[in-house]
């Protein structure tokens, strides 16, 4: 069956087995194991597939601890409609609910408050992976912790993550606390970061076609959970209100070079422009704060029937955001980047191959057309130069040099997968091209 | 409490079935082979729904065994749902009789003996819903699955009976034919997506029907025009066709 991930770029012919309860291998050669297709490239996509979707199951929820114990097949949307209504919120998020918890794992993810709250695997307390060898074993920080390290943001690459339990966060509401800040270049947006620290959620939105003074203007978004005190009636009314269904779905692939520097500048104007004031507070619910893109389901086809990639990188603090500048002068040239690029500072991040480091992140999507693979890798140098590296779980065509030169345990990492992974029995097309594992012969 | 027993209960469209019962506040009894399975069932649906959920071994090829699994229920249900079976393998089944056998026992035997029991139950209290999960395959053979197909018409036969004797009593059969769904038994078949059912929208139906004591539905409409077709083709004709 042909299948792609979000992107939609590679689509490959795969042999696809769903996983259920039987602890065993599903296939004996080759194979990666993928939750819901979120990740934008390859990282879960080869001939062979382990579905984990009806693998999904919630298994332990101790209300009065907060922790939780589920199937990784099981997506958080459904893990906030079980732990919402009880005043738990999950500890990181990215921006789609639309996620597994096998893949939050994999990816090791993080969220808005990523400098406050560090990565999802910081609040797992263990897992159950699948090995090689076909036993079950249980891992943690604390029990076979080199491998808990390994499958943190290993890419599925150790064995198959079974089940996951992890720590919830506390919330009295459901809503956030929200202030929007305008910043009128890249130097206030970084200030503006700086000194909101301490809010537990920041994130910001740029304009990256802007030249000049304004290079690098944009919105900062920092939130907090609401407290009940400051919901107005209605909102009290239903303090843990959960998330809707989605009812929109974008309905077709829309037609080549839709995304391009008139349609961007246009959205960028409007989305800027839109609010007045420098500063706009509201209490707004969790599912447009964290997740504004999921009310459009299949927004991917925006980018048309082509795909596209997602590209994002993080580069550490220099003296000057002057790095960062360069970076968004040439992406400006290219001219043919997403309305919607988000910036990130993230805070102090020291695990084994996971992607946060302490810095700035951008991510950025570009629809595919010619010349976008050459530019990429002129981008990757530049990145690299500035001692930076890239998101895996965004990625779908970095070379293998691009990953070992950006992570400093690259060589490690592959030692370790020959280690629990010896035959390869778990690896994308992603491992392969970034030679972390090999093809077998047959 | 009404009170609801899901025979093959891991299944896609069974796990569906139950989530929608015990949102609407029913005591449930899981029935399934597997004990492991059942556990994490129960899980799943006490966390979600924090409704006590019953759990009972059940294998539908242990015919002696359907009597007192019945009788060992904690309550005797107001709705039960048939929903196991088992796709099989067609040409393993034209040259082994012990898989076609299985066949024809997991789809057709099994059922019957089970429902044999619930009906005289139901019967006697003088209310009661059956839901049986037939199939469109059921209505005419085919060369790719007619074993198969032959179980699920047994099946929908014995349930129009069943219906028949029991409407009088007060007690309502409901036939369902599905026809394509997107669960775990098709994850490899290419399927039409216009064709094909969800596992939440085939459950949502089936209790709508049920609800309105409905006697037989298709969940996609289309597939009421689709069989009346594949029914009237003239055998002369059905028979040099490869379906």
């Amino acid at each position: 069956m042909k299948i792609a991930n979000w992107s939609n770029y590679p689509i490959v012919d795969s042999q696809i087995s769903s996983y259920t309860d039987s602890g065993k291998l599903p296939f004996s050669e080759a194979f990666i194991t993928r939750g819901n297709g979120r990740c934008y490239g390859d990282s879960s996509l080869n001939n062979q597939i382990a579905s984990m979707l009806s693998y999904n199951k919630a298994l332990e929820f101790d209300i009065q601890n907060g922790v939780f114990t589920c199937q990784a097949g099981m997506t958080l949307d459904r893990v906030l409609e079980i732990i919402v209504p009880n005043g738990w919120f999950l500890p990181v998020t990215p921006g789609t609910k639309f996620i597994s918890v096998g893949g939050a794992v994999a990816s090791n993810v993080h969220g808005k408050n990523h400098h406050y709250d560090g990565c999802f695997n910081d609040h797992v307390v263990s897992l159950d992976l699948l090995t090689a060898s076909g036993e079950i074993v249980t891992c943690s920080s604390e029990e076979n912790v080199e491998l808990f390290e390994t499958t943190s943001g290993g890419m599925g690459l150790t064995g198959m993550i079974l089940q996951v339990t992890f720590r919830l966060k506390k919330i009295e509401s459901s809503f956030i606390d929200q202030r929007s800040i305008k910043a009128k270049n890249l130097d206030e947006l970084v200030d503006l970061f700086r000194e909101n620290e301490n809010a537990t959620y920041s994130v910001s939105w740029i304009d990256c076609l802007q030249t000049g003074k304004s290079k690098g203007r944009g919105l900062i978004l920092l939130g907090e959970h609401a407290r009940i005190d400051q919901l107005n009636t209605k909102q009290g009314k239903n303090p843990l209100k959960l998330h809707q269904a989605s009812k929109v779905t974008f309905p077709l692939n829309a037609p080549p070079n839709s995304t391009n520097k008139i349609t961007v500048k246009a959205f960028n104007t409007a989305y800027y422009g839109k609010q007045l004031s420098k500063e706009q507070h509201s209490i707004i619910h969790y599912d447009p704060f964290f997740y504004p893109l999921d009310a459009i389901l299949k927004w991917n086809r925006i980018y048309g029937k082509k795909g596209f990639l997602q590209y994002q990188f993080v580069i550490p603090f220099g003296q000057s955001n002057e790095g960062m500048q360069r970076v968004l002068d040439k992406i400006r040239e290219y001219g043919h980047a997403s309305p919607l690029v988000v910036l990130k500072l993230f805070g102090k991040q020291d695990d084994f191959i996971s992607f946060p480091m302490e810095g700035f992140t951008l991510a950025l999507d570009f629809p595919i057309r010619r010349g976008l693979f050459e530019f990429l890798d002129a981008l990757d140098k530049m990145i690299l130069d500035l001692g930076g590296r890239h998101y895996l779980t965004k990625d779908a065509r970095m070379a293998k040099e691009t990953f070992f030169k950006g992570y400093p345990n690259a060589e490690e990492f592959v030692r370790r997968i020959k280690k629990y992974n010896p035959n390869y029995l778990f690896s994308s097309l992603q491992s392969e091209r970034l030679g972390l594992t090999q093809k077998t012969q047959e | 409490m009404k009170s609801a027993l899901i025979l093959g209960a891991s299944s896609d469209i069974a796990n569906a079935c139950s989530e929608l019962l015990a949102r609407q506040g029913y005591h449930l009894t899981l029935a399934a082979r597997r004990e492991g399975a059942l556990r994490t069932l129960k899980s799943d649906l006490e966390i979600r729904f924090k409704v006590s959920v019953s759990t009972q071994v059940f294998d539908a090829l242990d015919f002696d065994s359907h009597r007192s699994f019945y009788q060992g229920l904690s309550n005797s249900p107001d709705v039960v749902i048939c929903a196991f079976g088992i796709l099989g393998n067609q040409e393993q089944a034209e040259k082994d009789w012990e898989q076609c056998k299985e066949i024809l026992d997991a789809n057709f035997t099994g059922a019957v003996s089970i429902l044999n029991i619930v009906a005289n139950d139901m019967a006697s209290k003088g209310s009661g819903t059956i839901i049986g999960i037939s199939s469109v395959a059921g209505e005419r053979g085919r060369m790719s699955n007619y074993v198969y197909g032959s179980a699920k018409a047994g099946f929908t036969t014995y349930l129009s009976g069943l219906r028949n004797r029991l409407h009088k009593k007060g007690v309502n059969v409901l036939t369902v034919k599905p026809g394509f769904v997107q669960t775990k038994m098709t994850e490899n078949l290419p399927l039409p997506k216009p064709l094909t059912a969800q596992p939440e929208q085939v459950a949502k139906a089936i209790l709508k029907a049920a609800k309105k004591g409905k006697s037989e539905i298709y969940i996609l409409g289309i597939w009421r025009w689709i069989m009346l077709i594949i029914r009237n083709i003239p055998e002369f004709i059905f028979k040099k066709l490869s379906l």
